[in-house]
C-alpha cells in the first residue's frame, strides 16, 4: 500500500488535476492518515468543486474523524450534484442513525437500493434499519456494518444553552447561527415575524428585502404550476457576493436564509431546513 | 457562426443532460423568448414570461440584501425545476428539468452557454 501512495503521489504532483487524488485519499484513510488523506481531498475538492465522489470521499474522511456536521454537509452536496450517489446515501443513512433518526435512515437506503438494487451492504444495513439496529461503521470501512445492542438515539439539533432558553423562546430563530442578520421570517402579507438581515456593511436591510419577497413567492408559484411541477419547494441563488435560500415552512410563511458566498450552497440548504424547523415549531406556537 | 447556429449551440449544450427537459434563451428585460429547444408540452413564450419575472423580483430582493445580483439560481418544485443563469448582455439561459437532475452539471453547462450566447 506505501508503494502505491507513493506512486500516486508522485501522479498527482505531475498532474494536480487529476482525479488519481480520490484514490490516493482513500488510501491514506484506509491507512489511518486521515490529517493527509484530509489534506489531498481538501486540494482534489479544490480543484473539482462538482465532483459528488470527491464530496463523498471527503465526507468519509470527516467521518472517521468524527466531524458528523461537516460530513452531513458533504454527503448533501454529493446528492445535490448527483441524487443518486449511492456513498452518499449510504452515508447520510449512517449519520441519521447515529442520531436515532431510523426512518430518515431507512429512506436514504431505500434511495439507495432503488439505485443500486444488488448492493449487498445496502441491503444489509437497510434490514439493519428496520430493525432498529445502529451500524457502527462509517460507509465504506466495512463491508457490513455490525449492529449494536440499540441504537443511541441524540437530537438532531443542538439544544440551547439551558440559560439562554428562558429569554430566548419568544425569538423565532432563537440560538440559530445569524438569528439577527440573516434570517428572516415573513407571513404571507410580507410582514416581518421574527429574524433580521443586514448588508455587508452592517446596515438593516429586513423591510427592503421584505418588500420583495412576496413578489418572488408569487412568481415562483405561478412558475411552477404553469409548468406542471407541482408545488415549488424553495429558490436558491448564488449571488456576487452572498447566497441566497428561499422557502415556505408553511403554506403562508417564508423563511429567507442570507449567507456571505463562503458558505456552499449545500450548506446554506441545511442552515435553511434547521430554520424552517425552527419556523414551523414557532409559527404552531405563536399561531 | 450565425447568433441563431449559436444559440443552437449554447442550448445543445444544455440539453444533453440527463433529465433536461428544455432549454430556453430569454430576454430578461421583456420576457420574450431568444431561442428554445423544449420538449413538447412546455409552453415556451409563457414559461419565458414567467422566468424573466421571477428573475426580476429575485435580483431586486438580493441587491437589496446587499448580495448583489445572481449568478446562478435554482426554482426547486415537487415535480422538477427551472434553473437559470442571467447573462450580463441582458439573456437568461434557462433549463426546464426533471427533479432528480443532476443540478450540478446543469449549471456548469448553463454557465457553459451563457458564455457561448455572451
Amino acid at each position: 500500500m506505501a508503494d502505491e501512495i507513493k506512486k500516486l503521489s508522485s501522479q498527482l504532483a505531475q498532474d494536480p488535476d487529476s482525479l488519481v487524488f480520490l484514490r490516493l485519499a482513500e488510501l491514506l484513510r484506509h491507512k489511518g492518515q486521515l490529517d493527509s488523506a484530509h489534506r489531498v481531498a481538501v486540494t482534489g475538492l479544490e480543484r473539482h468543486p462538482h465532483l459528488a465522489d470527491a464530496h463523498d470521499l471527503f465526507a468519509r474522511i470527516l467521518a472517521d474523524k468524527h466531524d458528523y456536521e461537516r460530513a452531513f454537509d458533504e454527503w448533501d452536496m454529493a446528492l445535490r450534484i448527483a441524487p443518486t450517489h449511492i456513498g452518499a446515501l449510504k452515508g447520510l443513512a449512517f449519520l441519521y442513525f447515529k442520531v436515532g433518526d431510523v426512518e430518515q435512515a431507512a429512506a436514504h437506503l431505500e434511495a439507495a437500493q432503488r439505485a443500486a438494487p444488488d448492493d449487498q451492504g445496502v441491503a444489509q444495513a437497510l434490514a439493519l434499519a428496520r430493525g432498529g439496529q445502529v451500524p457502527q461503521d462509517t460507509p465504506g470501512t466495512a463491508p457490513a456494518a455490525a449492529p449494536s445492542p440499540s441504537p443511541s438515539p441524540a437530537p438532531v439539533e443542538e439544544p440551547l444553552p439551558a440559560a439562554a432558553q428562558p429569554l430566548e423562546e419568544a425569538r423565532v430563530f432563537a440560538g440559530l447561527e445569524g438569528a439577527e442578520e440573516g434570517l428572516l421570517l415573513l407571513d404571507a402579507s410580507g410582514r416581518v415575524l421574527g429574524g433580521a438581515l443586514k448588508n455587508a456593511q452592517g446596515q438593516d436591510v429586513t423591510d427592503a428585502v421584505a418588500a420583495y419577497l412576496a413578489g418572488v413567492s408569487q412568481e415562483a408559484a405561478r412558475t411552477t404550476k404553469l409548468l406542471g411541477l407541482g408545488k415549488w419547494t424553495g429558490v436558491a441563488a448564488e449571488g456576487r457576493s452572498g447566497h441566497v435560500h428561499l422557502t415556505a415552512p408553511t403554506g403562508d410563511a417564508l423563511l429567507l436564509v442570507v449567507r456571505d458566498r463562503a458558505v456552499p450552497m449545500g450548506r446554506l440548504a441545511i442552515i435553511a431546513q434547521r430554520a424552517a424547523g425552527a419556523a414551523r415549531r414557532w409559527l404552531e406556537a405563536h399561531g | 457562426m450565425t447568433a441563431t447556429a449559436g444559440y443552437g449551440q449554447a442550448l445543445d449544450l444544455i440539453t444533453r443532460v440527463g433529465g433536461v427537459r428544455g432549454a430556453m434563451l430569454v430576454s430578461a428585460e421583456d420576457g420574450i423568448v431568444v431561442a428554445e429547444q423544449l420538449m413538447e408540452g412546455i409552453k415556451g413564450p409563457a414559461v419565458a414570461a414567467l422566468a424573466a419575472s421571477l428573475a426580476t423580483r429575485l435580483r431586486r430582493a438580493m441587491e437589496a440584501a446587499g448580495v448583489g445580483a445572481s449568478l446562478f439560481w435554482h426554482l426547486q418544485a415537487e415535480g422538477g425545476a427551472l434553473l437559470v443563469v442571467p447573462t450580463p448582455n441582458g439573456i437568461l439561459v434557462v433549463a426546464v428539468a426533471e427533479p432528480d437532475v443532476n443540478v450540478g452539471l446543469v449549471r456548469l453547462e448553463l454557465l457553459r452557454a451563457a458564455e457561448v450566447v455572451g
